[in-house]
């Protein structure tokens, strides 16, 4: 059996800044990804971050990754496990996993898990045809390998990620005839909406994808304007050819090591789904049990990063560490993290949270 | 389909190299995943569901959601989304749902 003080769950950008910040006041970490690079879904972002200097505002997703990514490398306190996955949490605290095809187990004193989360799908009549595609496929496609997804692509989602995968769709040179959207406005930052506008990719609000098309293959969707109820109205149909319809509807969180933890979870529609109670500190219902990122409520990647470093001070402070920046960092983190749920952009993540807070307390 | 010149990325990619898909030779980069490969190659059809035999292809592209589990060098079910393409291996549509040690339960 391996030992660790703390054993961060994932690499994306809640996990490196948790490890990071952990290892800083002097704990002992392993960080396990089950991909064979650290950066999670950064890797694959190629937008500029908003916000502040210390949230890497102006930089983009895949710049920041490899500077985090560096920075851990070189951690002296960090031990790196790529290509391990987490195969369960045992009542003693153990956790088992497989790295690069070989079984083993670890015991942490504590564990931060920043599983991040996977993509909705949405239904309707031959939605499972190939070359139709989460929007993180693809990006990973597009951004990270080189490879085209289609010639014509439309787009579902006018949420930020529908809008600026459209607009990494069209830097590469595909066609994006349109973006559909069941909402009656836009959910995207209007900077990136008025991109693609401009671009001349028409955005569709209040309308769906009634049915896809196709032999083996996407050929053809079939959309249509809905109502207020969400019923299609009759006579909007329109038929439109593409090779790829994008899936850009939302993302729900990867928690099944929290439940099997025994964590005591709530369905918060607003955070995405299941998601754990937990402290100020980001500690869930069991002791030294901590979450940070994507899979404690999906927001983006500038909080995940925040939630990360608050996790990693408090799991590291929980365990006798802490140096003298401890309080101040943590202090620090809380300040941002509710600078950027500020505002209009923060009020579904709010919402989310005061509804998770009306749950039993968590000490 | 493979993007030649791009405003913000430049890729990184390994040797060029060859493998086979359902016998036919294909070319790709070595380290990329097998399915981006075939993808570029123009295959899209990637696998079968269970009972209706229905075409499938890329959904999640992170090793999450078993669309893409195709039989490599022989073993069934490796998801061809994340596995790195290596030099001459055999890559196959896999019929059913593979077993544990051989072609059992085929």
């Amino acid at each position: 059996m391996n030992k660790a003080e703390i054993l961060v769950i994932g690499s994306g950008p809640a996990g490196l800044k948790a490890s990071l910040s952990a290892a800083e006041q002097g704990a002992g970490v392993a960080l396990l990804e089950r991909d064979s690079f650290l950066g999670g879904q950064l890797v694959k972002q190629t937008h500029m971050f908003f916000g502040s200097k210390e949230q890497y505002a102006s930089e983009r997703g895949f710049k920041i990754a490899e500077k985090l990514n560096l920075e851990a490398e070189e951690h002296p306190n960090i031990k790196i496990l790529k290509d391990a996955t987490v195969l369960g949490y045992y009542e003693e605290g153990i956790v088992s996993l497989e790295v690069k095809g070989k079984f083993a187990t670890i015991k942490p004193a504590a564990i931060i898990i920043a599983t991040g989360a996977q993509e909705n799908t949405l239904m309707f009549p031959n939605c499972d045809l190939p070359g139709i595609y989460g929007a993180g496929a693809v990006q990973t496609l597009m951004n990270v390998y080189g490879v085209l997804p289609g010639k014509r692509v439309a787009m579902v989602g006018a949420g930020n990620i529908g809008v600026i995968v459209s607009y990494q769709l069209l830097q590469a040179g595909v066609e994006v005839p349109v973006i559909i959207e069941a909402m009656p406005h836009i959910g995207a930052y209007h900077v990136h909406a008025s991109k693609v506008r401009r671009m001349g990719v028409p955005i569709y609000t209040s309308h769906t994808v009634l049915s896809a098309h196709g032999s083996e293959s996407l050929e053809k969707i079939t959309m249509a304007e809905i109502d207020q109820d969400r019923n299609p109205v009759t006579g909007t149909e329109k038929d439109l050819e593409v090779d790829v319809l994008c899936i850009a509807v939302g993302l729900t969180p990867l928690t099944e090591i929290l439940f099997q933890a025994g964590c005591k979870m709530a369905y918060i529609p607003e955070l995405g789904g299941h998601v754990p109670l937990r402290s100020d500190n980001l500690e869930t219902s069991v002791p030294n049990i901590f979450v940070a990122g994507d899979v404690g409520g999906i927001e983006e990647a500038s909080a995940a990063m925040v939630e990360g470093s608050i996790a990693g001070l408090t799991a590291a402070f929980n365990l006798g560490y802490g140096k003298e920046s401890y309080a101040g960092l943590l202090a620090a983190a809380k300040r941002e993290l509710d600078h950027l749920r500020r505002g209009p952009v923060g009020e579904k993540i709010r919402i989310g949270l005061e509804s998770l807070s009306s749950f039993v307390e968590v000490k | 389909m493979r993007i030649q010149v791009h405003p913000i990325l430049e890729f990184k990619k390994g040797k060029k190299i060859s493998f086979t898909y359902d016998g036919k030779t294909v070319e790709g980069y070595e380290g990329e995943p097998i399915a981006a490969a075939l993808h570029a190659a123009g295959v899209r059809v990637l696998s079968h569901s269970r009972n209706y035999k229905r075409p499938r292809g890329f959904w999640c592209a992170i090793g999450n959601c078993s669309s893409c589990n195709m039989r490599v060098n022989g073993i069934p079910n490796v998801r061809t989304c994340v596995e790195p393409l290596q030099s001459g291996m055999i890559v196959e549509t896999q019929q059913g749902r593979g077993a544990i040690g051989g072609a059992l339960n085929e």
